[in-house]
């Protein structure tokens, strides 16, 4: 496509024009592209956390339900495929998009932040000096970058906490759910950064699930109305799922009373076998 | 009911692009029924009177349809009215010793040529790199030659609207010019006689767009700021558009 800009005007772009990439790479080196690969990543992102949390929720059916959910996802497509493969596959497709949300939200803030740079204005980061209310920026949407990164810090915590056992030590039991879950959420301190995460998890859910129809233009005056809706239900939804957890242990709602396994340090076959024979007995 | 009004007023004064501005304080005696406009010209009567530098500040057709006065009153662009520009602004909407904020509309690409006016030319390029479209001139055409359907008269005609003021670039967080570019795309992009170059002008003004401006995170700022009400179903109508856009050029220029 033409340049044209032209020699009569005293503006010049801020940024130029780089040299197009193959055909559907060049999508994402626009913006409006880049928002839209925000928001399909955003959509399958969305489609993690629901399962995440639905799944969570055997923890509700006690040790040996967890353990064999637990099980099962390991196992799926383990009749034709070797085992774990897909969820490998899961995993990896999650943290590709992952780093795409990530790198398009870190480039498209640049980009817009280079954008209302203003040399000739008083103090560089406010915009304005009269008294600036939003009308219409949710408090939501303007703390996205914020939102954000809280969420990336608490996932690579969540990830070492639960999946890799690096607090819990000798207590952490891989392919026992209920008893790490329930080790980990009764400290205090780390019940109340689960909720503090999970607010701004939801918080980040309420102006995502709603923006995302804006970037990929789905766009209808016949539905529009329920967009924002849907956004607030999804973000309460996850919210409510997901703060049962700490909740509920701290309450002791979950705990390893019932519990017929007793753990036995370092034993970690010993105590699968049992989960095992549990389920079977049920 | 008029009623004699005294503001106190912060404006900021630049001398040029590339000098340092600052705020000064003014205080002026108003009726409540002038605009104000009007009251800026009597503040510049003022300070032409003692010989001072009056307040540079851009207006033209003073109706509200040529988009050429905006400024940022009490950081909100066009001031505090709904669906109102500067011009129609009226002193009404402020009481007796109210400090009023007048500011310029703030974007890199909007740069201050001297104290509240701003060039707004960036506008201008993106339409430019729109290109032309495919009507026929010569003898005016039989009237409904060219059938177009109610519902795409009405949303073209919403979009046309857009007065190119700059006030959705002024009040967006980002600075992004997505309301502007996007109401300009789809007011061509309604009608039929917008069709033949329709995927060419979406990719093209989109992509001058993004040469000045920020990305848009979908605040909806920008709509309350429009004096014009230009409504953020445009924007999703222009995102749609151009990530067609990019596959139809591919097709349309042979690349399959």
């Amino acid at each position: 496509m033409t340049q044209t800009t032209s020699e009569r005007y005293r503006v010049k772009p801020i940024r130029d024009r780089r040299r197009e990439w193959p055909f559907p790479l060049n999508l994402y080196q626009t913006a409006v592209g880049r928002k839209w690969v925000m928001a399909v990543t955003g959509i399958g992102l969305l489609g993690f956390v629901l399962i995440h949390m639905i799944g969570n929720l055997h923890v509700y059916e006690g040790p040996a339900k967890m353990h064999e959910y637990a099980e099962s996802l390991k196992n799926l497509g383990s009749g034709i495929l070797p085992r774990s493969l897909i969820l490998w596959l899961l995993r990896l497709s999650l943290m590709v998009m992952f780093g795409l949300h990530l790198h398009s939200a870190i480039t498209l803030k640049e980009m817009s932040r280079k954008s209302s740079l203003n040399a000739s204005f008083q103090s560089g980061e406010k915009k304005y000096e009269g008294g600036r209310e939003y009308i219409a920026a949710s408090y939501a949407s303007r703390t996205m970058r914020w939102t954000g990164p809280i969420i990336a810090l608490f996932l690579i915590y969540h990830l070492a906490d639960m999946t890799w056992g690096w607090w819990l030590g000798n207590e952490f039991v891989p392919g026992d759910p209920y008893h790490n879950l329930y080790s980990s959420l009764s400290r205090i301190p780390v019940a109340i950064f689960y909720v503090i995460a999970n607010m701004a998890l939801a918080w980040h859910i309420f102006h995502g699930a709603w923006s995302m129809f804006q970037s990929l233009g789905i766009n209808n005056p016949k539905y529009n109305h329920l967009r924002r809706g849907f956004a607030a239900s999804f973000a309460g939804l996850i919210l409510l799922g997901n703060l049962s957890f700490p909740i509920m242990t701290q309450a002791n709602l979950i705990d390893e009373e019932e519990r017929l396994c007793q753990v036995s340090i370092g034993d970690t076959d010993e105590i699968l076998a049992c989960l095992t024979k549990q389920l079977e007995d049920h | 009911m008029s009623e004699i009004i005294t503001v106190n007023l912060k404006i900021w004064r630049q001398e040029g692009p590339e000098k340092s501005g600052c705020f000064e304080e003014y205080t002026q005696k108003i009726t409540t029924e002038a605009s104000f406009l009007e009251m800026i010209d009597l503040l510049n009567e003022d300070l032409n009177n003692q010989g001072l530098e009056p307040v540079a500040i851009e207006s033209d057709c003073r109706e509200g349809i040529c988009g050429t006065c905006g400024v940022m009153i009490n950081g909100q662009a066009h001031g505090p009215r709904k669906a109102t520009t500067t011009c129609q602004l009226h002193m009404r909407e402020f009481s007796d010793g109210d400090e009023i904020v007048i500011e310029p509309f703030r974007a890199i690409s909007f740069p201050v040529i001297r104290d509240l006016v701003v060039d707004r030319s960036p506008f201008d390029q993106i339409i430019e790199s729109g290109g032309y479209i495919s009507v026929n001139t010569g003898a005016a055409s039989d009237a409904n030659l060219t059938p177009v359907p109610k519902e795409a008269a009405d949303q073209a005609f919403d979009a046309a609207a857009c007065i190119g003021c700059g006030a959705c670039v002024a009040a967006c967080p980002n600075s992004a010019a997505q309301l502007f570019t996007s109401a300009k795309l789809a007011h061509m992009a309604s009608l039929p006689q917008g069709q033949p170059e329709r995927w060419k002008r979406t990719e093209t003004m989109v992509e001058t767009m993004e040469e000045f401006f920020g990305s848009c995170t979908n605040h909806g700022e920008c709509h309350e700021a429009c004096p014009k009400e230009i409504n953020l179903d445009f924007i999703a109508f222009m995102n749609r558009d151009y990530m067609k856009a990019k596959v139809k050029n591919r097709a349309l220029s042979g690349q399959r």
